[in-house]
């Protein structure tokens, strides 16, 4: 295993990589456990600067296809690949650029923000000064630069949340991964930390992956990967989905294509 | 370079166990009260019941506190590999272990982290008794000191490793309570901790059997040994055997590709 610290995107001069290729790429996915098939050929794929939702219901997949992705456990059948690099060949390289945010909340709230995003950077390999500054970084961005010594038990849900955000960009991720971040807040929260983001997706160039089974939750611009049963019934942009189902709102959409599932 | 990672990674695991412990007042006492308890109680109790005759390492007839001390020492060891594969089981229920798990390095290595930050913690409060018990008149050659941290690193490993081995098959915090009655006290009773081999021997020779091939046993007698400036071959190659059987198959109890995460379907699977 070579280095995989946080190298700025080089050219994607790496086994089967084009330029133009997402930075998820998921190709023909299934998973069982025993005799339930909880996946079943997902393909998709996420590029640079998109934010693509991932939308299911409960039960639909979602947290066992995150599973994968973050190598809790090993892919059985299909593919994943990450900025060119195969997840079951190349774990360490595929692992160094993603920045995840689970759905339970994951931080220490004993320790304090620093601490928290300390242990984080150096589960990464990151130097210390390279640590600090860049959450100093983040931080300040998300507001909380003056909180950073105060214990997580003292924050609110939605600073936490954030704090989980930056702590997941900490090592300069390229793809940023959330399973439901927004389970528990408010609707002001949600649309704050939709909204941050999105800001970071635009920025930075990051391509986002965002669990959900909140429909409106996709805004249009966004990409859309429908999961249902364990399979991907549509994917593409919110408008291309409205569009292709003829009606107003991706809801609509959603409950066509669901609809029609349970049908067959 | 890829040596500076791993070293990163080890000690920023180590500073976060140690940062929650230190925040855990309540565990840092309870660790430390329960093996004073059995010093200062039933160490007092038991010695006008337990003659002891002069066996190795010991070389002079000694109070029963003196034989009790690295069996307590044992004990402080158990119960932290215990409470270590409690903290993992707690993690995965959390959430939190999946922090852990998405690091690039590879996952042996991230719970070898783990089990030497155990094993470090577990090393502080076993010098803390050593003093306590120093004034209770617990007093082994001051050399033992020393030479009794290799063997506490050791057994400190095998003990933890078995916690961590523990932790893959333990499904949810509740079933611990289990780990306590069929783990941490056989293991303890049934060992050189409380009394000789020989004095078992005397009772059961089934029961002494069974406490000679205790691992805890020789984790105690490696510990015993090392206090008073000797070394224990024996127990060192069973602590050892021991510590590479319990590591490996935690190891594989952990890989990504099998073990419970593939049995179960990971961490709290939610759809």
């Amino acid at each position: 295993m070579d280095c995989f610290e946080t190298a700025p995107p080089e050219p994607r001069a790496i086994p089967g990589g084009a330029p133009a290729d997402p930075i998820l790429a998921v190709e023909g996915l299934s998973h069982s456990f025993g005799a339930r098939v909880a996946l079943d050929g997902v393909s998709f794929g996420v590029p640079a600067g998109r934010f693509t939702v991932l939308l299911g219901l409960n039960g639909a997949g979602k947290t066992t296809l995150f599973s994968l992705i973050t190598r809790i456990y090993n892919t059985r059948r299909g593919s994943i690949r990450v900025f060119g690099f195969d997840m079951r060949r190349h774990p360490a390289q595929a692992l160094a650029r993603i920045g995840v945010v689970f759905q339970q909340p994951t931080l220490d709230p004993d320790l304090t923000v620093i601490q928290n995003l300390r242990y984080h950077g150096g589960l990464h390999g990151l130097a210390s000064a390279d640590i600090e500054a860049r959450a100093g970084e983040e931080l300040a961005r998300i507001g909380l630069a003056e909180r950073a010594d105060e214990r997580v038990r003292t924050l609110s849900g939605g600073q936490r949340r954030r704090v989980e955000i930056a702590r997941a960009l900490l090592h300069r991720p390229s793809l940023l991964l959330l399973d439901e971040p927004t389970v528990g807040l408010d609707i002001e929260l949600r649309r704050q930390v939709l909204d941050h983001v999105h800001d970071l997706c635009r920025e930075r160039g990051l391509a986002v992956l965002w669990a959900t089974h909140l429909i409106d939750e996709a805004r249009d611009g966004d990409g859309v990967v429908v999961l249902h049963g364990g399979r991907v019934l549509a994917s593409g942009l919110v408008e291309e989905l409205r569009a292709a189902a003829g009606v107003a709102t991706l809801g609509d959409a959603f409950a066509r294509l669901t609809e029609k599932k349970v049908r067959q | 370079m890829n040596a500076t990672l791993y070293w990163r990674c080890l000690r920023a695991v180590i500073v976060r166990e140690g940062l929650r412990f230190v925040h855990q007042r309540e565990r840092f006492f309870a660790a430390l009260v329960r093996p004073l308890v059995w010093l200062g109680i039933f160490a007092v109790g038991f010695r006008a019941v337990l003659g002891l005759s002069i066996i190795p390492p010991y070389e002079t007839y000694i109070l029963y506190e003196d034989y009790v001390t690295p069996g307590l020492v044992g004990m402080i060891q158990l119960f932290n590999g215990m409470q270590s594969s409690l903290s993992m089981v707690y993690d995965r229920e959390m959430g939190s272990m999946k922090t852990l798990l998405v690091s690039p390095l590879p996952r042996w290595y991230l719970l070898v982290c783990k089990l030497l930050a155990g094993v470090l913690v577990s090393i502080a409060q076993v010098y803390v008794f050593f003093a306590i018990a120093w004034f209770w008149g617990v007093q082994p050659p001051e050399l033992g000191y020393l030479a009794v941290l290799p063997a506490l690193v050791l057994s400190g490993l095998m003990l933890g490793a078995l916690g961590l081995l523990l932790s893959s098959f333990i499904r949810q915090l509740e079933n611990f309570a289990g780990v306590m009655n069929f783990v941490i006290f056989p293991m303890f009773f049934a060992s050189s901790a409380l009394y000789p081999l020989w004095r078992i021997r005397e009772g059961s020779p089934t029961l002494a059997w069974i406490a000679g091939i205790n691992p805890f046993t020789q984790a105690v007698e490696l510990i015993r040994f090392a206090l008073y400036l000797q070394f224990n071959g024996t127990a060192f190659l069973a602590v050892t055997a021991c510590l590479v059987l319990f590591l490996g198959a935690a190891i594989l109890a952990y890989d990504p590709g099998r073990g419970f995460w593939v049995r179960r379907g990971g961490p709290a699977e939610q759809g």
